[in-house]
């Protein structure tokens, strides 16, 4: 922030004068502040606090809770205001702690205790909860009410993950504001206002926001709990450290919390530049996953059919002994890595250097679900660049599905009438109503799409007015993505001057991708050259080719072709049983060091407890393999890996096939297949609050092509391409376009991945009634 | 019970758009669903919320501040007997008693033919007529137990229908704008966009 206070003599020598700067006095103190800042917020950066409840500094405020009231003087003497509703004025003078105000804080708290249940023995918050502290530090001590409290049921679930106890609340509006205007699911509301107000969901309407765990951590109180977190610690006995979330490649600031060496809580920390505090459900909850029985502890070989536990010296030798001899017999070619987003910097940068010493040229740290790492050559705009950009041009999947945080943002950009949104989208997203345009398109069509809205001079206009973002990634996992790069060629050869924000969305692959993990073949290549038999070794760096990859038949044909199989990883997935040698890697938490999130910007990892078993960092694992293989890559210690270049903005437009999509059969519906928040992902299936939230497998289409169909809604039916069918339950649903047929991406129950092919273009179904 | 008729859709959209936010229309549509069903259903919430672009928890919100909005049906008839002061000092308490022992149903509940519903009720704001009651918010000024008993006889007897018109339909929800300052009917696809009148503008 730009109000540092400014020493006199630098006033006197000051030439140009701030139109914005006012100065105030706060108790006697003179305070610089911007024109339009409250009080509260002004006097947050003196010494005094003034108490609050409802006030947050990332929402509107509402001068609900009435804590925070102090005096300013005024012309018929000093009179009380509300201080996170009133904004600064020039030589305004402001008391905090007069005779008058504590008399008025004193009353408030009074009153907000009058009904409250008193009960912070059992309470979550207790501990670190305002209501209480502020009780202690500007509370009376005592109180004039006897008569009876108000009684609610204790704790009613109002969510799958959040329970709401309406004894303890004290109408703040913080959870309620939060759901409207930061969320946009205004799910939750003020009820039976008047002397039995209460916040409730409407009564079979449960709070599934994605953003719920924000209102628990928002709570002055104990009112909202998290399920995952009830009863099972207190504030005074956690132990915390800050580290960024690698759910998603956001990149939210987050502090781990633990007792015991066990992993609690995260909670959101509050970055200016990426998530403003704060987390979506699923980053925030799949902490369950590191304390999940189901983890690799230690290392294992296959011995006859099974993998059976061993020492790190016998693992690593199996696994040494595989790669050279792989390397002797059939060259550095025949090695093969896949993964590495869910590395650390550091871990990706010791098996890149591992990598290179051994002259391997196939690894790619995607797995064929993303786009071309051209995208990060080409000119990058930050999150901040994008929610201060007259225009956004959103050529991605769906942000609230994937990367729930970055949709926040830009829909505050969007809400507060910042940024025009431009999407280009094939079903309706999280973002559409908030996007000035939204242009529904056919998978393959998108090109079209793009030349058509470039030509109409309303777009062109807006794209004229200011700077342009274009939010760039996958949108559909049943295509070729050289549609996506054709598309945002289009724009940027009509508007040399945007900019791109890289959506994609696996945790750090921005990072691992900067430390080499890619190589010119990608993972289709690679998985290819496995099925045709050609590669000894696949290393596998927390990568799951059998759950992530679209194109399912390839990913077995390469696990069976591939010699042998070393997998680096957590947890046991698909693919990591099929392995010949298990190296456990230790846990998010468990090891430190730097991710890279989808700007670019590098942010702290921190480990808080010690890692399961004996797994171990992954760095620690190159590095390890490398002195058995004898391969000097000049690692002692995680502090020999912290350089990772910025790669050059070198690239105007990306390489793109000159493909086109087929005419589509009237018959026929073109597949859209794309991520829900909650999937198969390993961290969210060992999350046991979260692995339920998964919507499953079925097939959705819009509600005017069943009618054509005559197909039965919440039966199951049979979806065909020429070569293969699988069995989905049909869903309507107004959002997807008509002509086209949506399928969630690794769901519980059918894998629609059985119909994907990587070397289709796109993918057209037909949807048949099985009777 | 249910979601709002075809006809009731047509008189919601001619609501919608008399007010520059459809939002504004919500609790007029309201009194239309209570008309409808007698009171307030929790399908008729959602659809309400569907026509005027909120979620169904914010139209639950709104109408559960408003005592005369109902969600579970009510009698034919609402009896409502003042309690507060003045109407408790000239017998109101008595008045309760007789009319509970009468119906042979608590305060809260109907009768099981579905005729009555009793309630206790806050000040009417005729403490000078003490004690009064309202049948379907229709004053009964200085009632004593026996013209109570008349009231409820006549009440069973179907002799004040023309006076006392059934529950629900109090709403004055059919007053007609003219089309010239209305603000047009809004499709309920497009209640986030800003009327025509606004020209763009932020209405707030």
């Amino acid at each position: 922030m730009s109000t540092t206070e400014s020493t006199p003599d630098q006033v006197e020598t000051e030439v140009v004068v701030d139109p914005n700067a006012v100065s105030l006095t706060i108790n006697g103190k003179t305070v610089a502040a911007r024109k339009g800042e409250l009080i509260i917020a002004a006097a947050d950066r003196t010494s005094d606090f003034i108490p609050r409840f409802c006030y947050h500094p990332r929402m509107k405020p509402v001068g609900m809770c009435r804590q925070c009231l102090v005096e300013v003087e005024g012309p018929r003497g000093p009179m009380m205001v509300v201080s996170c509703m009133t904004p600064v004025a020039e030589g305004q003078v402001v008391h905090t702690a007069t005779e008058q105000v504590k008399k008025a804080q004193e009353g408030i708290l009074e009153l907000l205790l009058a009904n409250h249940p008193l009960d912070c023995p059992v309470c979550d918050k207790g501990g670190e909860c305002p209501l209480q502290d502020q009780a202690f530090s500007h509370g009376p001590g005592e109180s004039r009410y006897v008569e009876e409290k108000r009684h609610y049921e204790k704790p009613i679930p109002i969510s799958d993950l959040v329970f709401l106890d309406r004894e303890r609340c004290i109408l703040c509006d913080r959870c309620t504001r939060f759901a409207s205007e930061v969320a946009g699911d205004p799910l939750i509301s003020f009820t039976h206002r008047g002397n039995n107000t209460q916040v409730l969901t409407f009564p079979d309407e449960p709070f599934a926001s994605y953003f719920s765990g924000n209102t628990v951590q928002i709570c002055p109180v104990g009112a909202l709990t998290a399920k995952p977190y009830r009863f099972k610690a207190r504030p005074w006995d956690l132990e915390e450290t800050q580290s960024t979330c690698t759910s998603c490649s956001v990149g939210c600031a987050t502090v781990i919390q633990s007792s015991r060496d066990q992993v609690l809580r995260f909670q959101g920390h509050d970055n200016d530049e990426v998530n403003w505090g704060w987390l979506c459900d699923r980053g925030r909850f799949n902490f369950e996953s590191i304390n999940s029985e189901n983890r690799f502890t230690t290392p294992l070989v296959r011995e006859n059919a099974s993998l059976v536990p061993t020492s790190w010296s016998k693992a690593l030798e199996v696994a040494a002994r595989t790669i050279r001899m792989a390397v002797s017999s059939k060259g550095a070619n025949s090695v093969a890595i896949l993964g590495g987003a869910r590395l650390a910097n550091e871990d990706a940068r010791a098996w890149a250097l591992l990598a290179n010493n051994l002259g391997l040229t196939m690894h790619d740290a995607q797995l064929d679900d993303g786009l071309s790492t051209e995208v990060f050559h080409l000119p990058q705009a930050t999150i901040n660049d994008a929610t201060s950009a007259t225009t956004v041009i959103l050529l991605s999947p769906d942000l609230k599905e994937e990367l729930p945080v970055l949709y926040l943002r830009l829909r505050d950009a969007a809400t507060k009438n910042r940024t025009r949104i431009i999407e280009f989208t094939t079903k309706a997203s999280g973002l559409t109503r908030y996007a000035w345009k939204s242009v529904n398109y056919e998978p393959g069509a998108q090109v079209a799409a793009v030349a058509a809205a470039l030509n109409d001079s309303e777009i062109a206009n807006q794209m004229r007015k200011g700077n342009v973002v274009i939010v760039l990634g996958r949108a559909n996992l049943a295509e070729s993505s050289d549609f996506t790069a054709q598309a945002y060629n289009a724009i940027a050869t009509a508007f040399p001057a945007v900019t791109v924000l890289p959506v994609l969305r696996r945790g750090n692959i921005r990072g691992a991708v900067a430390a080499g993990l890619a190589s010119e073949n990608n993972a289709r290549s690679i998985l290819t050259a496995a099925s045709e038999g050609h590669i000894e070794c696949l290393i596998l760096l927390g990568a799951d080719p059998l759950s992530d990859v679209p194109d399912l038949d390839l990913v077995r044909r390469a696990l069976a072709g591939a010699q042998n199989v070393i997998a680096v990883d957590t947890f046991p997935t698909a693919s990591t049983l099929r392995a010949d040698v298990v190296l456990p890697a230790a846990a998010y938490a468990e090891r430190g060091g730097t991710t890279t999130n989808l700007e670019g910007r590098i942010l702290p990892l921190s480990q808080k407890i010690t890692a399961r078993g004996t797994s171990r960092p992954d760095w620690m694992i190159a590095t390890e393999l490398a002195e058995q293989l004898g391969a000097d890559i000049g690692v002692e210690s995680i502090n020999d890996l912290t350089a990772i270049e910025v790669p050059a903005q070198a690239l105007q437009v990306l390489s793109a096939a000159g493909i086109s999509a087929p005419e589509r059969n009237s018959y026929d519906l073109r597949l859209v297949v794309s991520r829900k928040m909650y999937d198969n992902a390993v961290s969210t299936v060992t999350s046991p609050s979260l692995a339920q939230l998964s919507i499953g497998a079925g097939i959705y289409l819009n509600p005017r092509d069943i009618e054509r169909l005559g197909a039965p809604v919440g039966k199951d039916v049979k979806v065909s391409t020429s070569l293969k069918s699988v069995i989905l339950t049909l869903h309507a649903d107004e959002s997807v376009l008509k002509g086209t047929a949506w399928v969630p991406f690794n769901q519980p129950g059918t894998d629609i991945r059985e119909l994907l092919n990587a070397n289709d273009l796109i993918v057209d179904v037909r949807v048949e009634n099985l009777s | 019970m249910s979601r709002l008729t075809d006809a009731n859709i047509a008189i919601a959209y001619e609501i919608i758009g008399r007010y520059p936010r459809p939002k504004s229309a919500l609790i007029p549509i309201l009194h239309l669903a209570q008309e409808q069903d007698g009171y307030v259903a929790q399908d008729a919430m959602k659809h309400i919320a569907e026509l005027v672009g909120v979620t169904p928890a914010e139209v639950f919100g709104t109408a559960s501040f408003y005592e005369m909005f109902k969600f579970e049906p009510v009698g034919k008839y609402l009896l409502n007997i003042c309690g507060t002061m003045s109407c408790a000092l000239m017998g109101a308490e008595e008045l309760m008693h007789h009319a509970e022992k009468r119906l042979g149903i608590k305060a809260g509940s109907t009768t099981p033919d579905g005729l009555i519903t009793l309630e206790h009720a806050e000040c009417q704001a005729a403490c000078t007529e003490a004690p009064c009651l309202q049948v379907n918010y229709r004053y009964r000024f200085k009632m004593t137990p026996g013209e109570l008993d008349t009231l409820i006889d006549d009440l069973a007897a179907g002799k004040l229908t023309d006076e006392i018109p059934a529950h629900g339909v109090l709403a004055t929800v059919r007053q007609r704008i003219p089309a010239e300052r209305g603000v047009g009917a809004v499709a309920p696809e497009k209640v986030n966009e800003s009327p025509q009148w606004l020209d763009g503008k932020p209405a707030l």
